[in-house]
């Protein structure tokens, strides 16, 4: 019983688009972090142009803004797939075959972890525990936890997922 | 007459497919002509009942879990809805052994209430505190929480009135709350379980911090895998602000708390206080050289109260029902309780909230009832990623932050998992290094580059052709260790060589 999510609704970047979302941060002391956040939410990643822009808007170097977004694992600086999965790596996930899930999804996706299927479905992610230890092993697909993931319901999560991304195209 | 159906609006449930159920018993009850209310609760902490369905009889509220979408026809066939017998049934949840056996203080409400309901919230004791708080000096706030015996539940134990009592003697034009909700531990949920259950505990925690020392701003740091909870603790801001108690005159008292949430992105660092606020402050989340303590320069160089979701949020029960009584629970330096959260491979895992000083064991055993794979146990590991692995005969310790110590463990958030014999501790130990290589600042060395040799070091002693030469490579591996725990700036290269040599030391078979 695997609820199936629809993927994120996301924009082509212009930077255009890119100034005029992270307005509302404008001299709000320590929301850098929130405007990547905003950025990524509505284009699915970082734009490396858009980095100028907010050490504009904030004040700040190019390369303090630089140094912000590749700190953090969340941002990405390219476009991911329609869906990102993450799938934990973390200790009560392992005591739960996590390993073997991952195996099973890098082979089933025919993609390792950081990167897009070629189809341009999935990207395929590491987190480091979503929360819900006693139900391992878990994984998330964008904003969405599914817990006690075998190979065989991912199998059938992906293809309910991707059955409802050929429908909202 | 309109039945009251409880179906948890959290990560756990919603992970086993609670929405799905929500949807598929609102049309069955429409079809058959049922008038139902569903109320979004919280979870109450049984992982392993997830979804837990419960229904208000006559009788009491009854449970049917775990329950399927396919269940649901059958459900409705055995009138459920009247609390009807079923394979499925549990009756009175509070009546379950794993339930009746625990002393919940923090979590009295979680799973019993609509999670962000400010009326349902009053109704239970909510409030209670903040009313009591808000008649006392903050002076006089800040010996209560002293009395209580209450430390850091985030980890590091410290004692929370101590840290109050800095902020509150310090001379600012500005002091700040921040609740560390960046809960990155592996096998910790017990934040999570808080914010999505009874969010507004920790809203009222907040506030009688900010009222207590003067602060009027609070943020919560919360950790960007935790999305729904983002959504669950914003509408409970929401709710607690339109009931008056945030914003300018809080709870009629004439004094200003204001609450806001600031969402993480992925670093596990940043669960470590100072790198937290350099984050909260949109900066890269490196660890600040201590002094000066937070307590006196935090956020944007102001005295800041930085303390975990569970310390916040068992505040409000220390005022309403007193300090004595908080500290009546528990034992020696431990007081009170601590939701300890049981995961990995456990067949009945969840929270568990127990007064310190029960065993690791009767954690395990009683609650727990063993491994879900049903093969023996073999290592258990307490405290998250930076705490260490016990064998089966150290299970005897005592839940309580001494006696860990003394067993060369750690207590810290309360997280345990559990592992089968199908674990290989070298696998894990390497493991530890690794993760440490990707989660480290980078700001001090001993992290930064002895996690890397820690990796290739263990490497070496699994590949190593002779004896000689793996006693050789343990050496290095201590001695390595050493250097981690004793020069690194924070616990987390200071930690990291916890559940390595805690493996070496009682699994060194597992490195041959």
């Amino acid at each position: 019983m695997m609820p199936v999510v629809s993927p994120a609704k996301l924009q082509e970047f212009s930077l255009d688009e890119a100034t005029r979302v992270v307005q509302e941060f404008k001299d709000q002391p320590g929301t850098l972090i929130n405007a990547l956040h905003k950025l990524q939410q509505t284009f699915g990643y970082v734009d490396e142009a858009a980095l100028p822009m907010l050490a504009k808007l904030f004040n700040v170097s190019r390369a303090e803004v630089h140094g912000v977004t590749s700190f953090y694992h969340d941002f990405r600086r390219s476009k991911p797939g329609r869906y990102t999965i993450r799938v934990c790596q973390a200790e009560a996930c392992q005591a739960m075959g996590s390993e073997e899930l991952s195996a099973a999804i890098k082979q089933l996706l025919a993609c390792d972890f950081h990167e897009t299927t070629a189809d341009g479905l999935f990207t395929l992610e590491k987190v480091y525990c979503l929360g819900n230890c006693a139900c391992s092993p878990n994984i998330m697909v964008d904003k969405q936890t599914y817990g006690r993931v075998s190979p065989a319901s991912f199998k059938a999560l992906t293809q309910q997922l991707a059955e409802k991304a050929a429908v909202s195209k | 007459m309109t039945t009251r159906l409880y179906i948890p609006r959290e990560t756990t449930a919603s992970s086993l497919g609670a929405e799905m159920l929500v949807e598929a018993i609102s049309t069955e009850a429409k079809y058959r002509n049922l008038p139902i209310e569903i109320v979004r609760n919280g979870s109450r902490g049984a992982c392993f009942l997830e979804p837990l369905i419960e229904v208000e009889t006559f009788t009491g509220r009854v449970g049917y879990g775990p329950v399927q979408l396919e269940d649901i026809p059958d459900l409705f066939d055995a009138n459920f809805l009247t609390g009807g017998q079923h394979r499925l049934a549990l009756g009175s949840v509070d009546a379950l052994p794993w339930f009746k056996q625990q002393e919940r203080l923090t979590f009295a409400r979680c799973g019993l209430i609509a999670a962000t309901s400010v009326a349902e919230y009053t109704k239970l004791g909510g409030f209670a505190g903040l009313r009591a708080a808000l008649a006392l000096s903050g002076a006089d706030v800040v010996k209560t929480v002293l009395d209580s015996g209450l430390r850091g539940r985030g980890g590091a134990a410290f004692p929370t009135g101590i840290k109050w009592k800095t902020v509150l003697d310090a001379e600012a034009d500005q002091k700040y709350i921040v609740c560390n909700a960046d809960e990155g531990d592996s096998g910790t949920f017990a934040d999570r379980m808080i914010m999505e259950g009874d969010p507004l505990s920790l809203i009222e925690g907040m506030i009688i911090a900010g009222i207590a020392v003067g602060a009027t701003k609070g943020y919560v740091y919360l950790r960007s895998e935790y999305p729904l909870t983002q959504q669950i603790l914003d509408e409970a801001i929401a709710n607690a602000a339109a009931a008056g108690y945030l914003g300018s005159n809080v709870a009629g008292s004439g004094k200003a708390f204001d609450l806001e949430i600031r969402m993480g992105a992925g670093a596990y660092i940043c669960g470590e206080e100072t790198s937290l606020l350099e984050s909260l402050e949109g900066k890269r989340g490196q660890i600040r050289f201590k002094p000066p303590l937070p307590a006196l320069k935090g956020l944007f160089g102001k005295p800041t109260i930085v303390n975990n979701v569970i310390t916040l949020a068992t505040v409000p029960v220390i005022f309403e029902k007193g300090a004595k009584h908080y500290a009546s629970f528990g034992r020696g330096r431990s007081l009170g309780t601590l939701p300890f959260q049981l995961g990995g491979n456990v067949k009945a895992g969840g929270l568990i909230e127990k007064a310190f000083g029960l065993t690791l064991r009767q954690l395990i055993e009683q609650f727990g009832g063993g491994t879900a794979s049903g093969k023996p146990l073999r290592a258990v590991q307490v405290g998250g990623p930076l705490g260490a692995y016990f064998p089966e005969s150290l299970l005897d310790t005592p839940l309580d932050y001494e006696d860990f110590a003394k067993a060369g463990g750690m207590l810290g958030h309360g997280g345990v998992v559990v592992f089968d014999t199908s674990v290989n501790l070298a696998k894990m130990a390497r493991f530890s290094m690794e993760f440490c290589s990707v989660e480290s600042c980078g700001k001090c060395t001993p992290c930064r580059i002895g996690s890397v040799r820690g990796m290739e070091t263990i490497d070496r002693i699994v590949a190593a052709k002779n004896e000689q030469e793996r006693e050789r490579q343990h050496l290095v591996l201590k001695d390595l260790c050493e250097t981690m725990e004793s020069a690194s700036l924070c616990a987390m290269g200071g930690l990291t060589p916890m559940p390595v040599m805690s493996a070496v030391k009682h699994f060194k078979e597992d490195f041959d």
